[in-house]
């Protein structure tokens, strides 16, 4: 933070603190406050503008912030009894892609999941092969092999618990987790 | 080695975490008889009579006639139909059951022995012979005896009352193999893995009686449990965990819930199957690459590897003797069964209809390899004969897996759907008898049928 930034903050500051006064006031005064006589609300218009300064955030802040953005895009879906990664898959692995690349002291778990059809034991073997894939894509984007791990779940925790089409294809998936 | 040692911990304190007080529940699982009474043999199980005062203690012969009914070999008749209610073979009116077509009748009685204790006395008796010879005078190394014939088995045994569902099943043992030849399996256990999410630890492992009866809950677990196994003398269960957020297979003692983790290897740790002689279990890992099976040594916690293949080998399950294993390979393309020879590691394709066979288990013969099949996206459990390769479906029902035999090969025990929930079924392994077993609540699956219990 520069002196000129410094010295802005300050006088924005200064009416801050008045207003907040104000307020501490109007507070154990409800009488008053019902009565809607001198009240003062924040951000009301009395003559004064009201600005801030943004608080500069640590790394590790927006590295969780960024990490909570991914955690919203965290999975891919698989065709039946296959491991491929699909190009709308590969969008999505392109983004935590380029945030493993960039922070590399972040490991992450890639489960790997399967729909119900088929044995639980092959399928434990195909969610493997699921969980491998989207390793193998995300090395080929840089991403360092020791920042992942893999488990593979099988069939044995379903997103959507239902036997029908729609509910197997968001259970044959590839998981992200932070 | 030394590294697998490091895992090695006996009665782990997450033991002490996860093991659950052995509590007695009742029956989970009914039984709903689907098909196949048709072909059951008529006879009658005559309920027990009564020699003490006040009222029987129990009925032994209504768990009888459950498991003879439940065998799909027999078709007990009601009570209600029974022409008279005789306690020995003395006192039957053989043409009065000959003219209902029952084949045999069992009968008995019970009696106080002491504080808590029963004689029970039972017979077997053979109701066609009967009517021709029962109780005739026939000439036996030049003297005139009673002819005897007609009664199959006859026994009498000292019981105390906590003993009386355990003796039933005996007699059914008794009366099953005196009828079939075939030795009968109702002293034995399953165990299964239920799921119910209501719950904060939704994964159970858990052991019954073969009927459902005193279900005991081993181990509770937030996180998936998989693949149990018994050993050959029934006293532990192998089976996964994903407890520590990664599968490791454990082996649990049933009575001491002493644990003992086995693997912790990077990668899949998966399907352990004790061998024939309990001293090694086979698994599937994938810390060399793939899945790949192996055996360990229980012993020495040596591995050794059975198979070498880049496409995914898992599913092992030993042949009755030991030297080979049936197991599931992509390596034709798509999933089927394989065996491997132990000794010179020869593999041999076995199936080759349908789309995808899976999860091979070798009948007590080691004569037939009961399986899934997918044929058309769908999955039934199927039983291939040796060495014609015929391929018979068994089921009808929708997504089946996980067949357990039981140990005298008579019926599959396997895991399906219905209305949406995994449920239990049973069918015999002529594919004629067909019988669902519904759990009150949540998913059931994973089952296996423990061998013979003394």
């Amino acid at each position: 933070m520069n002196a000129n930034q410094l010295l802005k903050g300050l006088f924005i500051a200064i009416p801050l603190m008045t207003l907040a006064a104000c307020s501490s006031t109007k507070g154990v005064d409800d009488a008053d406050a019902a009565k809607g006589g001198g009240q003062i609300s924040q951000g009301a218009n009395n003559g004064v503008e009201i600005d801030g300064i943004e608080r500069s955030k640590s790394p590790e802040e927006i590295r969780q912030e960024q990490v909570a953005a991914l955690a919203q895009v965290n999975m891919v879906f698989f065709e039946f009894d296959d491991s491929r990664i699909s190009s709308s898959a590969g969008q999505i692995l392109q983004q935590h892609a380029d945030f493993l690349v960039k922070n590399p002291n972040v490991r992450v778990t890639i489960e790997g999941h399967c729909d119900e059809r088929g044995t639980p034991e092959y399928n434990i073997a195909l969610g493997e092969r699921r969980a491998k894939a989207v390793v193998q894509y995300l090395q080929n984007m840089g991403v360092s092999g020791s920042q992942m791990t893999t488990v593979s779940y099988g069939e044995e925790k379903p997103l959507i618990r239902a036997s029908t089409n729609e509910a197997y294809a968001k259970n044959r998936r590839g998981v992200i987790v932070y | 080695m030394t590294m697998m040692k490091k895992f090695l911990t006996l009665i782990s304190t997450a033991a002490i975490t996860f093991a659950v007080m052995l509590t007695p529940a009742k029956a989970a699982l009914e039984i709903v008889i689907t098909e196949g009474m048709d072909s059951a043999r008529p006879i009658a199980v005559v309920p027990f009579r009564w020699k003490g005062n006040g009222p029987a203690p129990v009925e032994l012969t209504e768990v009888v006639a459950a498991d003879l009914l439940r065998s799909g070999r027999f078709n007990p008749i009601p009570v209600s139909a029974m022409p008279q209610r005789p306690s020995t073979a003395s006192e039957i009116d053989y043409p009065r059951w000959a003219g209902l077509g029952v084949e045999a009748v069992l009968v008995g009685s019970v009696e106080p022995n002491g504080v808590g204790r029963y004689t029970v006395t039972f017979e077997i008796v053979d109701v066609l012979r009967g009517q021709i010879t029962g109780g005739t005078r026939v000439l036996r190394n030049g003297e005139l005896v009673r002819s005897h014939d007609h009664i199959l088995d006859a026994r009498t045994s000292v019981i105390d009352d906590s003993q009386f569902r355990q003796y039933s099943h005996r007699i059914s043992d008794v009366f099953y193999e005196t009828m079939t030849g075939q030795r009968g399996a109702f002293m034995t256990r399953i165990a299964y893995v239920t799921v119910n999410f209501k719950q904060d630890k939704p994964y159970e492992l858990v052991v019954a009686d073969y009927d459902g009866y005193n279900e005991q809950v081993l181990l509770r677990s937030p996180e998936p449990l998989m693949s149990p196994s018994w050993s050959p003398d029934g006293s532990k269960l192998a089976y996964v965990s994903f407890e520590n957020r990664r599968p490791q297979i454990f082996i649990q003692d049933i009575y001491s819930r002493k644990r003992e983790q086995v693997t912790d290897y990077s990668g899949i740790n998966s399907r352990p199957v004790f061998s024939p002689d309990g001293r090694s279990l086979a698994m599937v890992l994938s810390k060399d690459g793939n899945p790949e099976i192996y055996v360990m040594n229980l012993a020495t916690k040596q591995l050794r590897r059975v198979t070498n293949h880049h496409a995914i080998d898992t599913e092992p399950n030993w042949s009755p003797d030991g030297k080979s294993m049936v197991f599931t390979s992509e390596r034709g393309g798509r999933p089927q069964l394989y065996s491997v020879n132990l000794d010179s590691g020869q593999v041999r394709r076995l199936t080759f209809e349908g789309e995808q066979n899976l999860g091979g288990t070798f009948t007590p013969d080691g004569r037939q390899v009961v399986m899934v099949n997918r044929t058309q996206g769908n999955y039934h459990i199927a039983k291939q004969d040796y060495p014609t390769g015929v391929l018979q479906i068994l089921t009808q029902t929708a997504l089946d897996e996980s067949p357990s035999l039981a140990p005298n090969g008579s019926m599959v025990i396997y895991s399906t759907t219905h209305n949406n929930r995994q449920v239990l079924a049973l069918v015999s392994v002529d594919g004629r008898f067909k019988a669902r077993l519904p759990a009150r609540e949540g998913e059931v699956k994973s089952p296996a049928w423990s061998p013979y219990l003394r």
